[in-house]
């Protein structure tokens, strides 16, 4: 595995990505609260995650062969300056995360304009790039500390950006509050982890972290700060039974902060878990065996199951699929606790396949509740008829999350169950099977309201202008799409798994 | 035209009668028209593929690769081939009968209903021709999907209930079970191509093969074998031409079909000959051969009763894969082509006598054969098919059944076919017994010859001719499946 | 026998945790919102007091190198300085920290303005209500319950 090292004499502008990918969300941030004008601030925004988005499939392109980018910030050589690394695990994250936010932009900008107050339109845009800047950070530092900076960027933006949805529903207010609480422990058990694990290494580089433990072998501190990670990371990831945030969250947030979070802060948490589960501490550290074996499956099915029987019941439509992502979370945990490289491939092309399905999903709600004015099921009647792209966006993306084949959720669930019965755990692959009734009922549920029950006699509704339609037409055809071409997701997911699974090898810098 | 062309026509043709159905949906003639022309054009395609091909076997062209080891792609083989003969050649017939029950029956929604059926078809030749278990799958749940909307057509309560059980099953059935079975059969063959002698010997031990078998046995839904065989009569809340379209064309005949493919290409017959681990599976066909004809004799509606005939029918196939002997699976070859026939027959029998007289239950069809003839001498036909009396076709898949269990040294199941051919004089003869022979009841009805509209009479007679012309053609069949059963790549 | 060497050599660390759990309790325990969020912020507090004192290296000082008149740094390799690292990383989390406990008070604000209460308690009990309300309008998709 070859690291390709730029070093502060690097001039051009290529060498300089791993940072700019960060940097440009960041600054224009402050750049649309300056000038304070609503239709520049998208402009700005937008045209700052596209290129973040364009960053982002540019790094991966650099390291699908299975090569490291290690850009040092400033000029400092780790381990003692913050390094960034970019490997295709971080590229692929990046880009899902970058190009999921310039798709809900163009969605956002029209439908903030029926969910918050007009006044507060340019902060919006400033708080989404914020939270923007937190996840690509998160993702693209090499640097223990620097993912909690990051970690608290984004989430004190989501906090706000999920208090925003309070025009419509004044429980936005008190879901944010919930959220801040549990997230602000989580953050901060994930900093005592890092702290005990600088009391006993010396180092934050991720890179430098991975080596010394490797060398010191297992001990009390390094397995607590293993456990405060693990428990931090999790709230963060909504892994069940830590998931209570989630549901208000993403049920009263406006639809478009619902959209973007659902396809990427969890995701962004799963990504640090998996960086630090296998490149820091060793995948041959048997605490952490035990940890994946007895708690992480436990719970993954725990999660598979409740949480999507829990979703069969519900009345509302953002509510339903909220506590679809938990059950979700529960797959994309069982792959990582599978320990081979089929499962944690499966793990990360979950991650991403999930996430478009996802933000399809309640982009097309979204667009929906412009006209019902709200997600309820008996406002929703028959609006799959009325509306009939935004009802197709929403067959594609409800037959991603069951499974079907020619979608892209069928390919992660497929590379799931194989890598389940590679490892001989048959019982494993059936209940994967068997959850996945759940969500056939539950999506179900959903096509028998929007086309079987007859539309009010006045629904005037109609399929939503472009802005939004294109977007969700974007975002509905890459659940088709990832279905069929795999080469992308698949083909670096299986590069990341490989590299994650070298573990602290791969990290370590010639 | 070359075999390849040919072959993804067979699939675009209808992806365009579909997408012609949406442009034109107002304008019915036009709309039907193009669909009527896709229709020849597909059947035509598949000609060509058989003059090109005969009952060789080409090799596989594969369209796309989409995770390694796995690719969507197609090739011609004589079973599939048939299939594919069966599903377009009577798309032509059900469409005809089709557009005339939609439009004499007044029923909503025609682009829509229209559309998805071109969908389905679409499915069935993905099915047919697809030469790994991947693809099938993939085509197998885009048929699932592209048949509930016509399931539940009506919209009314228990139509869209008909159609959640028919979804639950199907979906239910393939995800947990056929799904399992198949990515255990990846992970531990390391490829899903049908291959003559099968993919899994020598790679699995041979207790865990019938658990295998029973994946695939039990998911695959569509085959209808109990107890997940409620699905079906649950779908005869769909408008008849669907039911002949489930039936006899796609839904029920696509499942029997995988169950053949998986047993000759997967498993291997000689292969699960040597570990008779198909030994239960051919138990429980053969109850569900007698428990669904005995089901069947109870029902008084006449839909109803044609769904459990099919269940028990559709055993038969499953019958023949699982006895494991060459004569077994020919005879559930050629059973998928002679029930389609007679079945399709029956059912628009069953829809013609709707159409005229709205009468659904056999109770109220007193007399009814001497104001409508031809319709009731058609179902006479297809029920003499059906139980398997010569000079009709389906006389000749029970022959080999039997021999194939003679071979297989199984007497009983002789004697299963026996009582199963006797139970379906008992159920199917008394509708024409009551129709023909009984005095007319209804006072409503006319008194003379008044049979349904011409569009909807005359699909069922040139079928119940079929199942006739079958009969003397049956050895060439016979023939042409018969390089799937010899063991020689 | 009482190890008192382990209990004093740690003491640093008993003071972190019973700062740690006081905070999370009060989260916890209390209903009012202000008074959790005083309760976060001792939590926190414990992490910046368990960062500063692991910089402490048993008998170093200050770590500031003595210049000389020249401007050149003596360096005295025999001399013990403490580890300045976690001492600045811990000023990021406390910027983060005062953020944290800003927004979380304009929520509070805010959270008063619409239910006219920052009891916990009262604010659950409203909320059933509108989900009750809910569910009389909505619920009837599921037989009247969410």
């Amino acid at each position: 595995m070859s690291v390709v090292e730029t070093q502060h004499a690097a001039k051009t502008l290529m060498d300089h990505l791993p940072v700019l990918q960060v940097v440009i969300p960041l600054i224009s941030a402050p750049l649309i609260v300056l000038l304070g004008n609503r239709k520049l601030a998208f402009a700005i925004a937008f045209a700052a995650s596209a290129t973040a988005f364009i960053i982002a499939s540019l790094l991966l392109a650099q390291v699908t062969d299975g090569s490291v980018i290690s850009y040092h910030i400033g000029g400092w050589a780790p381990p003692l300056g913050i390094e960034y690394r970019i490997d295709a695990l971080s590229a692929l994250v990046l880009m899902l995360i970058s190009g999921i936010a310039t798709v809900v932009l163009p969605y956002a900008y029209t439908s903030i304009k029926f969910e918050i107050p007009k006044r507060h339109h340019t902060l919006f845009y400033a708080l989404y790039m914020l939270c923007l800047t937190g996840l690509l950070g998160m993702v693209a530092t090499g640097d223990a500390f620097n993912v909690f900076v990051f970690l608290e960027i984004s989430s004190l933006s989501t906090y706000v950006l999920v208090a925003m949805g309070a025009k419509k529903d004044a429980r936005a207010l008190t879901a944010a509050y919930d959220y801040l609480i549990m997230g602000t422990i989580g953050a901060t058990f994930f900093v005592i982890g890092l702290g005990l694990l600088y009391m006993a290494t010396g180092t934050l580089n991720m890179a430098d972290l991975a080596g010394r433990i490797a060398d010191q072998g297992a001990n009390r501190t390094v397995q607590a700060a293993f456990t405060f990670i693990v428990v931090g990371m999790s709230l963060k990831a909504a892994m069940y039974p830590l998931h209570h945030w989630l549901p208000n969250a993403y049920t009263y947030a406006p639809s478009a902060v619902t959209t973007f979070l659902a396809a990427t802060a969890t995701k962004a948490a799963i990504y640090v878990l998996l960086r630090f589960m296998f490149s820091v501490f060793n995948p041959a550290f048997h605490f952490e065996d035990w940890t994946l074996y007895l708690i992480f499956i436990p719970f993954a099915l725990l999660a598979m199951f409740a949480a999507s029987f829990v979703a069969v019941f519900q009345t509302n439509l953002k509510r339903m699929l909220a506590f679809s992502s938990i059950a979700q979370i529960g797959y994309m945990l069982l792959g990582i606790a599978m320990l081979n490289a089929t499962g944690l491939s499966a793990s990360i092309v979950y991650l991403v396949n999930h996430g478009i399905t996802k933000a399809t999903l309640f982009m097309g709600t979204g667009a929906m509740v412009m006209y019902s004015g709200s997600a309820f099921f008996d406002n929703l009647n028959g609006l799959g008829r009325k509306m009939p792209l935004t009802g197709a966006a929403m067959v594609a993306g409800g037959l991603s999350l069951i499974g079907v084949p020619g979608t892209a959720g069928f390919i992660s669930k497929w590379v799931l169950v194989q890598a389940a019965f590679e490892n001989g755990w048959w019982i494993i692959a059936v209940l994967i099977m068997l959850s996945s009734l759940l969500a056939v009922i539950y999506v179900w549920r959903m096509f028998e309201v929007l086309y079987l029950t007859a539309p009010d006699e006045d629904c005037t509704a109609t399929d939503p202008p472009l802005p939004i339609l294109i977007p969700m037409l974007i975002l509905a055809g890459a659940c088709i799409w990832f279905g069929f071409d795999t080469e992308l997701t698949l083909g670096s997911a299986r590069v990341a798994a490989d590299g994650l699974l070298a573990g602290s090898a791969g990290l370590i810098v010639e | 035209m070359d075999t390849s062309t040919a072959l993804y026509l067979t699939m675009l043709i209808p992806i365009v009668a579909m997408a012609g159905n949406m442009v034109w949906k107002d304008q019915e003639n036009l709309r039907d028209g193009i669909t009527f022309l896709c229709a020849v054009l597909t059947f035509a395609c598949v000609l060509v593929i058989l003059s090109n091909v005969g009952n060789g076997t080409t090799e596989a062209f594969e369209l796309f690769e989409v995770v390694s080891g796995l690719s969507i792609s197609f090739h011609v083989e004589p079973l599939g081939l048939m299939f594919a003969m069966i599903g377009s050649g009577l798309w032509i017939i059900t469409h005809i009968y089709g557009v005339g029950y939609m439009r004499s029956n007044n029923e909503q929604h025609h682009a829509r209903f229209f559309a998805c059926f071109s969908i389905a078809i679409a499915a069935v030749m993905g099915i047919a021709f697809a030469s790994n278990m991947f693809t099938l799958f993939l085509f197998y749940e885009i048929l699932t999907l592209s048949t509930y909307p016509l399931v539940a057509h009506k919209g009314t309560p228990e139509a869209v209930k008909g159609a959640r059980i028919y979804l639950g099953i199907l979906i239910g059935t393939s995800i947990v079970l056929l799904l399992t079975g198949v990515i255990w059969t990846f992970t531990i063959a390391g490829t899903l191509d049908f291959t003559k002698g099968g993919i899994l010997e020598g790679k699995i031990a041979p207790s865990l093969l019938p658990v295998l078998l029973g994946l695939y046995a039990f998911g695959i839904g569509k085959a209808a074998l109990m107890p997940f065989h409620r699905w079906l009569p649950a779908a005869m809340v769909a408008p008849t031409p669907v039911s002949a379209l489930l039936h006899a064309v796609a839904v029920v005949k696509a499942g029997v079909f995988t169950m053949l493919k998986v047993g000759i290409y997967i498993f291997g017959i000689d292969f699960l000959a040597a570990t008779g681990a198909s030994e239960w599976l051919m138990w429980l066909a053969a109850y569900t051969i007698i428990a669904a004809s005995v089901v069947a004799m109870t029902k008084d509606n006449l839909k109803a009763r044609l769904a459990y005939s099919t269940i028990s029918q559709l055993a038969y196939i499953t019958l023949g894969m699982a006895l494991a002997t060459s004569m077994g699976a020919l005879g559930g070859g050629m059973q998928i082509a002679m029930h389609a026939m007679a079945k399709v027959t029956l059912f628009m029998c069953a829809g013609s006598i709707y159409v005229a007289y709205h009468k659904t239950d056999i109770s109220q069809m007193q007399g009814l054969g001497r104001i409508m003839p031809i319709t009731f001498g058609a179902f006479l036909i297809g029920s003499l098919s059906i139980i398997g009396l010569p000079p009709l076709g389906g006389s000749w898949p029970k022959f080999l059944l039997m021999m194939g269990a003679a071979d297989a040294g199984h007497l009983i199941i002789i004697g299963v076919l026996m009582v199963s051919s006797l139970l379906n004089i008992a159920y199917l003869l008394p509708i024409v017994g009551r129709g023909f022979f009984r005095p007319v009841t209804d006072t409503n009805l006319p008194k003379t010859f008044a049979e349904a509209p011409l569009l909807v009479w005359l699909p069922p007679a040139i079928t119940a001719t079929g199942t006739i012309v079958l009969f003397f053609y049956a050895g060439s069949i016979q023939d042409f499946l018969a390089p799937i059963v010899e063991n020689r790549p | 026998m009482i190890n008192w060497d382990f209990i004093v050599g740690h003491l640093n660390y008993w003071l972190f945790i019973i700062l740690m759990m006081t905070g999370l309790y009060i989260v916890v325990a209390r209903g009012n919102l202000v008074k959790k969020i005083v309760g976060l912020n001792i939590f926190q507090t414990s992490v910046f007091m368990f960062y500063i004192s692991i910089g402490k290296v048993t008998g170093g000082t200050a770590p500031i190198y003595p210049v000389n008149r020249q401007g050149d740094i003596e360096y005295d390799p025999t001399i013990i300085y403490s580890n300045p690292l976690p001492h600045v990383l811990i000023l990021t989390a406390i910027v983060v920290g005062i953020a944290t406990t800003s927004l979380a008070l304009a929520l509070i604000i805010r959270i008063r303005e619409e239910y006219d209460t920052i009891e916990e308690e009262d604010i659950l009990r409203i909320e059933r209500e509108m989900s009750a309300q809910d569910n009389k309008e909505h619920g009837s998709a599921m037989g009247g319950r969410a």
